[in-house]
């Protein structure tokens, strides 16, 4: 059974935001998507800076079964990426939600945040799936 | 069932007791100047005219073995495959047929080993007429206006094939057109080779019951796109009953289609893609004509295509005038997307297929798709039968079938990949695993329709088999295979810390 926190939100492909008061926010992929994927060997994280709209996809995530592509949760700026990522990816199977962050963005419309799943949606979304 | 069981220890593929460690590779056997005479160059080269800064300072590290040490090492190595000729191999999505003997053997008349590349025209007539006869099976077969042999794989065909859909649009002044659309079904190499030709791969999803959903389609579709890149029957096994529509669709706005051959062996002889509509195809000879599956190549890509494409053909082909073949260049053809070789292709491999096909014939052809679906509904049916999941139980088979391990997942604990190693012990090749990527916990399974009934019949018993020891003892299944020269290999580490060179270490040499 995949862990799902109360106090983030969520994208119907599995990346987690976590909204800090500073207007920033911080993205990740899922317990459940971590889990699904297996043992992860790379991340490629983007560009510090790089401008992102909702939907486009900024980040690898590679595991032994398949490259999936990671997609901005909310448009915005890069502005900080987790760069122990590179020399140790399986920080996102160790801990999906903490160590295995994968970049920061400054989000452009705080109102989008509202579009996003909350948990109790985001786990409707994975029991569906099951 | 009590046939079936896994390999014992008297395998030729697993390590000898008596061993102390094996030689995982030839150099370790090495011994300063222990020589093979028979290998041995008859002649130092001559070396003067290489500049100075240019030549070797230290000698090369190759092993010095005795001719005997050689041909062991050779031939142990050949008894650790797995391989068409000793196992069944259902490899889905890539065609693990029989590769005739007959081929070979007529692939390496002397007259064909023996010809120069550069040899005029006048001295190859008898290649350019299997080549030139190749090009019009091909055409025939797949209902294109022309066909080039010049790509020497199945990649180099897609990158031939997008880059004569660019071609296309350049040449009409459409320099708008910078997407190609790719289902998600797709294999990888679509949207790589898409990419590799400038263009921006737009994926597209598939609907519940494997078919492109057309909404998806019609929305992604516009003054931006170049083509679609689609397999049909596609990697789920099943074939698009919407091909028609989805034609309309793409070129009512002005874009290409793509064939991707890889799924050819579904529909030999019974659908044209030159019919569907489509304007460009690769085909690869390797899976539906049965050449050789090498390890990474010799391969070769033929591409087809529509008469609005075929100024565009990769050069060179072979024209027929009157009596006479001729090979025809860039001079003829000044549209051509060019070279892919220095030559005309991998002929060994162009010359086994022509052999396959003319072994064939018209209505042969239509026998490989017949018995590969054959095949794949029967093996479904029985796995269906024994309690496996199909991913799309309620279509039916192409050539191959994805059958889904979700609930052995949950229930047992075992999943896919655990059941593909454990096969292995049962004397299978595994089937593809995990691909394509839209179905949870896929095994993809193409028997070709090259295997006999009691083989596939013996394959069921086998994974109903693993099943019963996946309740059972799930640590034996998972912990699979027992039996071959290696253990399961580290996946994860293999990825992260790559060790592919060999290096001497001190005295050891």
């Amino acid at each position: 059974m995949s862990v799902v926190h109360a106090d983030l939100h969520y994208t119907k492909t599995h990346e987690w935001v976590k909204v800090h008061g500073d207007g920033t926010a911080t993205v990740g992929i899922t317990d459940h998507a971590q889990e699904a994927l297996g043992d992860i060997v790379f991340v490629e994280t983007p560009d510090v800076g790089r401008q992102v709209e909702a939907g486009d996809g900024c980040a690898v995530v590679e595991s032994v079964k398949a490259a999936s592509d990671i997609y901005a949760p909310l448009a915005g700026e890069v502005v900080e990426v987790n760069t122990a990522l590179a020399d140790t990816p399986e920080l996102i199977n160790e801990s999906a939600y903490g160590d295995g962050w994968i970049f920061t963005l400054r989000i452009a419309d705080a109102g989008a945040v509202d579009g996003l799943l909350d948990a109790a949606g985001y786990q409707a979304a994975l029991d569906a799936e099951a | 069932m009590g046939l079936i069981g896994p390999a014992t220890s008297c395998d030729p593929r697993s390590t000898p007791p008596n061993r102390n460690k094996p030689h995982m590779l030839i150099h370790e056997q090495s011994r300063p100047g222990r020589r093979a005479a028979a290998q041995a160059p008859l002649y130092s080269a001559e070396v003067s005219d290489i500049p100075v800064s240019a030549r070797r300072v230290a000698p090369l590290v190759l092993p010095e073995v005795s001719e005997l040490q050689a041909v062991r090492h050779y031939t142990r190595l050949s008894q650790k495959n797995f391989s068409i000729d000793t196992h069944f191999y259902p490899l889905g999505s890539c065609t693990m047929k029989y590769n005739p003997r007959a081929c070979n053997t007529l692939a390496m008349l002397p007259g064909f080993l023996a010809r120069h590349p550069a040899a005029p025209d006048s001295h190859g007539q008898g290649l350019l007429a299997c080549l030139f006869e190749l090009q019009e099976m091909l055409k025939e077969v797949t209902g294109m206006h022309a066909v080039s042999l010049a790509p020497s794989a199945g990649a180099q065909g897609e990158f031939a094939g997008v880059a004569m859909i660019r071609a296309y649009h350049r040449a009409r002044n459409d320099g708008a057109r910078t997407e190609i659309l790719v289902p998600d079904a797709a294999h990888g190499t679509n949207p790589a080779s898409a990419v590799m030709c400038g263009f921006v791969a737009r994926e597209i999803p598939t609907g519940p019951n494997g078919d492109v959903d057309i909404a998806a389609l019609r929305e992604a579709v516009g003054p931006q796109t170049a083509g679609i890149m689609l397999t049909n029957p596609s990697t789920v096994g099943v074939f698009d009953r919407n091909i028609q529509e989805i034609a309309g669709i793409v070129h009512a706005a002005g874009g290409l289609l793509y064939y991707d051959g890889a799924n050819l062996n579904a529909i030999l002889g019974k659908v044209r893609p030159g019919d569907m509509g489509f304007d460009v195809i690769h085909m690869n000879l390797h899976k539906t004509f049965s050449t050789p599956h090498g390890g990474g190549g010799p391969g070769a890509g033929p591409v087809g295509v529509s008469k609005r494409l075929e100024p565009f053909l990769p050069v060179p082909l072979v024209v027929q005038d009157g009596d006479d073949y001729r090979w025809v260049s860039e001079h003829e053809r000044p549209q051509s997307i060019g070279r892919l070789t220095a030559f005309g292709g991998n002929m060994g491999i162009l010359l086994r297929a022509y052999v396959y096909a003319r072994m064939l014939g018209r209505e042969g052809m239509k026998r490989v798709s017949e018995f590969s679906t054959l095949n794949a509904n029967y093996l479904m049916a029985r796995l269906k039968a024994a309690g496996f999941d199909a991913a799309y139980p309620q279509r039916r088979a192409s050539h191959e079938f994805i059958i889904t391990m979700k609930r052995e997942t949950k229930e047992l604990g075992v999943n896919a990949m655990d059941f593909a190693k454990r096969l292995l012990d049962y004397g299978f090749h595994a089937p593809t695993t995990y691909f394509p990527l839209l179905v949870p916990e896929c095994l993809l399974i193409e028997p070709t329709e090259t295997e006999t009934k009691e083989e596939l019949d013996d394959f069921v018993a086998a994974l109903v088999a693993i099943r019963e020891e996946a309740r059972t003892n799930p640590e034996l299944v998972k912990g699979a295979p027992h039996t071959m020269p290696v253990r399961r290999l580290d996946d994860v580490r293999a990825a992260r810390q790559l060790d592919l060179a060999w290096r001497s270490t001190a005295n050891c040499t």
